[in-house]
């Protein structure tokens, strides 16, 4: 028998660069998504359901192509745009032995405006040359007024934001428990201010 | 004088034995958060600013469709009127709801409750050709969209 060859070994060097290499493909394909935005559900497509609304129950929100918007036909700053629509959603303008009273409303209770939150309208047009960030500001203000309320109530109710609690009711740590709880809050926050936005299609 | 010289050749070596290990924990780092990029986009798109975003669910119950104008390469031939891009392609708007619900096969019949279409429109587009997608994906009862956003102040968009 001959003496054995002591086994070469491989050189790990180069293991560096290859892994390297790899390192730089995927720091430079990876992108990191945006995956957020502003839900909205469209009506299904034959509902051609007629609502009847007293016009003091309907805010008309109008974004023309120059840029402008319109509340009620008055040309308002965007930035007032979230306190109109809080105002107008929160008002409870139905007299306290109607059965349409707002016990939770805090509003000024003006008989022009709304009765309450579930028949408070919001009518939002817009013309073919709007453009598209600024409707999205808008949308932007207008569920912000919507959480600014929901919030308020999920405070005086539960001790929560809605908005927290919306986070909450998605995170994987949340038992099933906890989520059925949470459910229920939610729906009831939602009940109490109901997302009425109605966007006329020309 | 002999005695430095000693001390000189005796200058302890930095061990790189241990850097693949660290290359390596960057590399499966970066290997396990790459999402790869299924189109190329062809047109603009830069999204709006909104702070009352929703987070989008999981990505295997998302159907995207981009509008925006097109790339500077594309617009010497398609000039620069607000397109739609599905998939890899540009389309016309009755494209749309085809697209759509060829889209919709690929998704396991128990995620088609929750399927979202995402509308990545760029800030400049028009609301005219946003609505008509909208229309066209009502006419296919494709009703939950997302208006995918940054999160960022809204105020911006109108510069």
């Amino acid at each position: 028998m001959g003496r054995r060859l002591p086994v070469p070994e491989v050189n790990a060097g180069s293991m560096a660069d290859i892994a390297f290499l790899l390192l730089i493909f995927f720091l430079v394909t990876t992108t990191i998504e945006t995956d957020s935005g502003i839900d909205r559900k469209l009506p299904p497509p034959d509902d051609i359901t007629e609502v009847t609304r007293k016009k003091k129950n309907v805010l008309s929100v109008l974004l023309d192509g120059k840029g402008q918007l319109l509340v009620q036909d008055q040309i308002t700053a965007l930035t007032d745009l979230r306190e109109t629509v809080m105002a107008f959603l929160d008002n409870g303008g139905a007299p306290s032995d109607s059965s349409d009273h707002c016990a939770y409303c805090s509003g000024k209770e003006l008989s022009s405006s709304s009765d309450n939150p579930l028949m408070a309208t919001i009518t939002m047009r817009s013309g073919r040359e709007t453009e598209y960030g600024f409707y999205i500001t808008v949308q932007n203000e207008v569920v912000a007024a919507y959480n600014t309320l929901r919030n308020r109530e999920g405070q005086r109710l539960y001790g929560l934001d809605y908005t927290d609690m919306e986070i909450a009711y998605e995170a994987s740590e949340t038992t099933e428990a906890e989520k059925t709880l949470l459910r229920k809050q939610i729906m009831h926050l939602r009940e109490m201010y109901p997302l009425n936005i109605i966007e006329p299609l020309q | 004088m002999s005695k430095f010289n000693k001390h000189l050749e005796k200058k302890p070596q930095i061990s790189t034995a241990s850097l693949p290990d660290i290359v390596f924990m960057l590399l499966f780092f970066f290997m396990t958060v790459t999402v790869m990029k299924d189109d190329s986009l062809k047109v603009e798109n830069e999204l709006p600013n909104a702070t009352e975003v929703k987070k989008l669910e999981k990505k295997d119950r998302v159907i995207t469709i981009h509008v925006g104008r097109p790339t500077n390469e594309y617009s010497k031939v398609l000039g620069t009127e607000s397109r739609i891009q599905l998939g890899d392609k540009f389309a016309k708007l009755s494209d749309v709801a085809p697209y759509v619900l060829g889209r919709l096969t690929h998704i396991p019949e128990q995620l088609h409750p929750y399927v979202t279409v995402a509308l990545k429109v760029d800030r400049k587009a028009n609301m005219g050709l946003v609505n008509d997608i909208k229309r066209e994906l009502r006419q296919v009862g494709m009703l939950k969209i997302n208006h995918t956003t940054y999160e960022g102040d809204a105020f911006t968009n109108l510069k």
